[in-house]
């Protein structure tokens, strides 16, 4: 295993992580301040995919793709929310399950209806399609361009929840919401701003992963569980558990996949180690999990207090 | 329902039910409607899985999200034996839910450590490896699953009676009436009313000495041994066996179903499983576009009948 392969590997896992954790952050907010379990957050990044998609096709600008794209999904979430999300707050978790899993449902057959079922192509933009140098080693440079805007991202929801009136409201309301309304603050609003936040992230992630991977109609609930993982490791309504939690699944699921295999080969028979490799690679987010919460049942950094 | 007004008449619709079931077999193939007998067989199966749920669910307030885990083993339990030369169906059966219960045991052991969001995402991920970990069994299909070839019986000899077609009907149909049957008497008795006092206050029932982590893990092992069964029927039924039977969105379908019909509630789990499963028949017969309205469905019985379609027939029955 030279070093080339390994340095690529964890930048892929770290540029997955970058997407997990625009996922998650969006999910574990609306989780922590409104103890809403959004199912549907999924089908947001979907469309975030599909929309780019063709507006990349169509009129052959990136950027644009990207930004209608998030435009669209935020003006879905707002409606969304208003009609249906809005009337689930104080509701249980099962009866939120239930109607967002509903979402899914109506979501994926609007997308066949409008795309048709088979998976749909994303094109790399043009101007990023060759390697680029970096420390030496090739790397594409549209992966480099996902690791840069997933790390802006995270820096500026960092500033925005750290250190901005809206973060320590929202920040208020996650770690208890009934004192915080108590205070003052219109948590409801807040939440309002942040489901549509969420979504905009959602969207990002949803354009951004696209082109590397493949814009179907399942996509939406393969990342849910993921991004549902990250928000437990790092503890429900916490940002800053879920950005560590995030490149923290993201390493160990791109890591296990590239370096178990060769691993394994090295110590076990051929036969047996192409039939556990993948399995344990695949299974390792979920020990990640299991392991986490044996010793942490509410998750890395709690935001409840 | 109105089985405390008037037991003996409860008792009596019962009996219609189950022999009107028990019928299908009988009368579906002078309408050409052979099919129908398969069908209802799968439903009765996949109620049996959904009533262990629901068990766990209203009674002991575990939302699992991992019980499709326990059904693939019984599936894989079926194969296993079957390839090692079994053919009672009923060693073969008893065996699985063994299985399953050992399974359940060693997972909840470590799951019921954690509490609410937690605890359904820990069972998720259990079930996720045992996913992957039938992905890997290159001996069993891997991904394309994998075709049972030797057949079971359900008697041996000269005589014998396959584990297929009418008689396999009948025997589903009775082993879910007797698992039901179990579960209310299980609800009623001193083990379950313990089990829900730690569902609506677990600190006091500590305080009041029961070993609340033991019972709660009596339970889990104990719903994922009929889970487990439900497997084995299923993979007898089909003849076949895939990891797709333990893919995570089995698990929530359990879920849904158990929810619509109603949590914690008699008949939640074989209603629901039967609203959903026609509703998904008959819309398939007519669109492609079969998932939206089932969508709908099910934000409409989370506005409308908030504690499931069995509840809203029993309040109507209620004064």
């Amino acid at each position: 295993m030279d070093l080339t392969f390994f340095l690529e590997q964890i930048f892929n896992g770290l540029g997955y992580g970058f997407m997990l954790f625009l996922l998650a952050a969006g999910l574990t907010l609306v989780f922590g301040i409104m103890d809403t379990l959004n199912l549907a957050h999924g089908s947001l990044f979907m469309a975030g995919g599909y929309v780019s998609a063709t507006v990349h096709a169509q009129s052959g600008s990136f950027l644009a793709a990207v930004l209608v794209a998030v435009l669209v999904t935020v003006l879905l979430a707002v409606l969304l929310e208003a009609l249906l999300v809005r009337r689930l707050y104080g509701r249980d978790h099962l009866s939120q399950v239930l109607a967002t899993f509903g979402i899914v449902l109506v979501a994926d057959d609007v997308v066949k209806f409008l795309w048709g079922p088979s998976p749909i192509m994303a094109p790399t933009p043009a101007l990023l399609s060759g390697p680029v140098q970096l420390l030496g080693l090739p790397y594409s440079s549209y992966r480099l361009l996902i690791l840069g805007a997933g790390l802006a991202v995270a820096a500026g929801l960092y500033v925005l929840v750290n250190h901005s009136r809206l973060g320590m409201l929202v920040r208020a309301g996650a770690s208890n919401r009934a004192m915080a309304e108590f205070m003052g603050v219109r948590v409801s609003r807040v939440f309002t701003i942040v489901f549509a936040l969420g979504a905009a992230l959602a969207a990002l992630a949803g354009a951004l992963m696209g082109p590397i991977s493949a814009v179907s109609i399942g996509m939406g609930e393969a990342i849910l569980i993921p991004a549902l993982v990250v928000i437990v490791i790092g503890g429900i309504g916490s940002v800053r558990g879920a950005f560590v939690a995030s490149l923290l699944v993201g390493l160990v699921d791109t890591a296990g996949r590239a370096f178990l295999p060769p691993l394994l080969r090295e110590v076990l028979a051929p036969a047996l180690a192409a039939d556990v490799g993948p399995a344990i690679s695949s299974i390792a987010m979920y020990m990640l999990m299991a392991g986490v919460l044996v010793f942490k049942p509410s998750g890395l950094f709690p935001a409840r207090v | 329902m109105n089985s405390k007004a008037s037991p003996w008449a409860a008792r009596a619709g019962i009996a219609v039910l189950v022999l009107a079931l028990a019928l299908v077999p009988l009368l579906a193939p002078l309408f050409d409607l052979d099919y129908y007998t398969g069908f209802v067989r799968r439903l009765m199966i996949v109620a049996l899985a959904a009533a262990s749920l629901n068990f766990l669910m209203g009674r002991v307030g575990l939302v699992a999200l991992g019980h499709a885990g326990f059904v693939g083993v019984g599936a894989y339990a079926v194969a296993a034996l079957a390839e090692a030369g079994w053919t009672s169906a009923w060693a073969v059966w008893g065996l699985a839910g063994v299985a399953g219960v050992v399974v359940a045991g060693l997972t909840g052991a470590v799951a019921l450590r954690t509490k609410g969001v937690y605890f359904i995402m820990i069972t998720l991920a259990f079930a996720q490896m045992l996913f992957y970990l039938a992905v890997s069994l290159r001996k069993y299909g891997g991904d394309d699953g994998y075709t049972l070839y030797a057949p079971l019986h359900l008697i041996g000899g000269e005589n014998a009676i396959a584990a297929s077609g009418a008689p396999l009907y009948w025997v589903v149909l009775a082993l879910v009436a007797l698992v039901l049957l179990a579960l209310w008497r299980i609800e009623a008795s001193h083990f379950g009313r313990a089990l829900e006092g730690i569902r609506d206050n677990e600190t006091r029932m500590q305080a009041m000495g029961y070993p609340t982590y033991l019972l709660k893990l009596c339970a889990f092992a104990a719903a994922g041994g009929v889970a487990s069964l439900s497997g084995a029927l299923i993979a007898t039924q089909n003849g076949f066996i895939s990891p797709s039977l333990m893919h995570w969105t089995q698990s929530a379908l359990l879920i849904v179903m158990v929810v619509i019909g109603g949590v914690g509630r008699r008949w939640g789990a074989p209603l629901g499983v039967a609203v959903w499963l026609v509703f998904e028949e008959v819309l398939k017969q007519f669109t492609e576009y079969w998932h939206a309205p089932m969508g709908l469905l099910l934000i409409a019985v989370v506005f409308l009948a908030p504690k499931g379609l069995s509840a809203l027939a029993s309040r109507k029955a209620a004064p």
